[in-house]
């Protein structure tokens, strides 16, 4: 892992713990992150974390950018050293793989796809070695996922899904952006699945809809009430696939204001889990059935 | 008092300096693309810089007075009239009640201020009245000025006739010049493209928006070759989705720079070559599509005398109109 800083502008400054994604940049990310918010620098006015970077914006003339700079470097060791260990939450948040909104939209944009031909879905499927998109979707939701950024727009989670790399699932982002994405759609595209908090562009494959709103500016749903913004770095999610009867049933009960997220405290132990993938999962799994 | 709108322009949004504090949940600054002319407004009427103004795109809005006030319009050119009469621009000048404020053709930049003494007093939600669309944030009920809409005015009191002096109010030259400071991934292009990204004239695409503008009629840029980092995704442009910096510029495909502007996606998977300075991102708001651009390239040196320059500016219309 190299860091690799650059002045964005003369407002930001942009710091990249990896070229390529993993755990490890994500925690180092987060570190560094956490430490310059705890550093109550005069000046900073934006600090944001993502998967394998993160970014600082600041006033340059209260603080200037090279001295900026130096403080971010300073901060590095620290983010090294800190234990790549959290205390979160795992959330379950059911899908319905395969419904009717995003297959109209993405027939909308087939020309923007690398597979006019067929679905998001069968392309997935076929580029990542199954037979069909069934066993992608099973694929997609056996182990849990991992919110390595919240952003993009209004809360948007991008999650990593907790495998060896091997198994990890791949799929390109469209060949030019779509105009048109529903609310609540489940995206990939790279190495990362997201949720679609609100309705607008996009460039990932679509595969599914959750009928839990994730982002509510009124804070009217029953969950959002304390803050407008469901997801934060550091959730596990894990996905339950549903079919059309219950993502109608959910969907009322969100609107009633009477669904609640099934959601377990958990700890999440980098080294643990690479230690044992399988057995960090299965435990992950045992809290949230537990809930 | 109230503003009443009758007719809402092309695109009409309330305005302020925006919320900054989120940008880490995607929610981005927001408020008045061309910050100078809002705050200039406000100064005008006698309201604190960062009251909230009505910013319309391309045309004015046509709107009733429910009391006598005072207003002002700053920004890109375009005629003012108040019951038909025209009124200067940059001036503040008192309206009685019932009269009506509506604008003639938009002559010159793209984007108009219109301020009220007092300030539009909207709800705001967390901590900003600018309107996020997007995110159903701000504005009315989250959205655009529309026909109807009765914007309640908070109270204020100013002076007519102030007005700020012509040699202030900035405007883009043609070709518009905006200045970069290369960075970021400006690492993943050739020489050859990096002397032609600045060496070529660009035009702003029709896609420009308050989250970014797009340009085209340069070359494509040519990539260093690389074996694509994992989860980045196969195209060359493609980066793990990081943050994006406001005015950074992103090139999908390598193809048509997009720079992000107040309503800025917070990240993504594409590449960004640099990003304009914040000395002239006020200017990227007054582009319209297919004026011609040109990128200069400077150093940090010369983007931080750019930015004091203009914050120098500022103070002198805060002198003009004390």
């Amino acid at each position: 892992m190299k860091t690799r800083y650059s002045h964005g502008g003369d407002e930001h400054i942009f710091v990249e713990m990896d070229e390529e994604m993993s755990l490890d940049a994500f925690f180092k990310s987060l570190s560094m992150t956490n430490a310059l918010r705890e550093a109550k620098i005069d000046g900073v006015t934006e600090i944001c974390p993502a998967n394998a970077s993160c970014q600082v914006k600041f006033d340059p003339d209260v603080i200037a950018p090279d001295a900026m700079l130096e403080e971010l470097k300073k901060l590095e060791d620290v983010a090294e050293a800190a234990e790549k260990r959290m205390t979160t939450r795992i959330v379950e948040v059911p899908v319905f793989y395969q419904d009717p909104w995003t297959h109209e939209t993405l027939m909308r944009f087939r020309e923007r796809h690398q597979d006019p031909s067929g679905t998001d879905l069968d392309y997935a499927a076929k580029i990542n070695g199954f037979d069909n998109a069934e066993g992608f979707i099973a694929a997609h939701h056996a182990n849990p996922w991992f919110v390595s950024m919240v952003g993009f727009v209004s809360g948007l989670p991008f999650l990593y899904q907790l495998v060896e790399r091997e198994r990890q699932l791949q799929v390109p982002k469209y060949l030019r952006p779509r105009t048109d994405t529903p609310k609540q759609t489940v995206g990939y595209g790279g190495c990362f699945s997201c949720i679609y908090s609100v309705r607008g562009a996009g460039g990932y494959q679509m595969f599914g809809i959750t009928p839990m709103t994730i982002f509510d500016p009124k804070q009217e749903v029953s969950y959002l009430r304390d803050f407008m913004v469901f997801f934060r770095p550091g959730d596990i999610v894990k996905f339950s696939p549903i079919d059309r009867d219950e993502y109608d049933r959910i969907l009322k009960e969100v609107e009633a204001g009477t669904y609640t997220p099934k959601i377990a405290e958990v700890d999440f132990d980098l080294e643990a889990f690479n230690a044992d993938i399988a057995g960090t999962n299965a435990k992950l799994m045992e809290a949230l059935d537990g809930a | 008092m109230a503003l009443e709108i009758r007719k809402p322009g092309l695109l009409t949004t309330i305005q302020d300096l925006g919320r900054p504090g989120y940008f880490h949940l995607g929610i981005p600054i927001g408020g008045a693309m061309d910050r100078l002319s809002l705050r200039a407004a406000n100064r005008l009427v006698g309201n604190p810089e960062d009251a909230a103004c009505l910013e319309a795109v391309f045309m004015g809005p046509e709107l009733v007075v429910t009391e006598d006030t005072l207003l002002a319009v700053t920004g890109g050119e375009m005629p003012v009239k108040l019951d038909g009469a025209e009124v200067p621009t940059w001036t503040s000048f008192a309206a009685k009640k019932g009269q009506v404020l509506s604008f003639g053709y938009l002559t010159d930049g793209a984007r108009i201020y219109i301020a009220v003494a007092g300030g539009i007093a909207t709800e705001p939600m967390l901590g900003s009245r600018a309107t996020y669309a997007i995110g159903a944030l701000g504005g009315v009920d989250g959205r655009a000025v529309a026909a109807g809409d009765v914007l309640p005015v908070g109270d204020g009191a100013g002076t007519p006739g102030r007005t700020v002096p012509e040699a202030l109010r900035r405007r883009p030259g043609r070709p518009a010049e905006l200045r970069v400071l290369p960075g970021l991934y400006w690492h993943r292009i050739t020489e050859a493209s990096q002397k032609a990204f600045f060496d070529d004239e660009w035009s702003v695409a029709p896609e420009a928006d308050r989250m970014g503008y797009r340009f085209r009629g340069g070359r494509p840029l040519e990539f260093v070759e690389r074996e694509q980092p994992f989860g980045a995704g196969s195209d060359p442009s493609n980066i793990v989705d990081g943050c994006y910096p406001y005015g950074s510029i992103q090139v999908p495909g390598g193809t048509e720079p997009i720079v992000l502007h107040r309503d800025a996606v917070s990240g993504g998977g594409y590449f960004m070559i640099g990003a304009v300075i914040s000395a002239d991102m006020d200017l990227i708001g007054q582009l319209q599509p297919n004026v011609p651009v040109r990128f200069q390239r400077v150093d940090m040196d010369a983007a931080l005398k750019a930015r004091a320059e203009r914050t120098a500016v500022l103070d002198e219309i805060r002198a003009a109109t004390a």
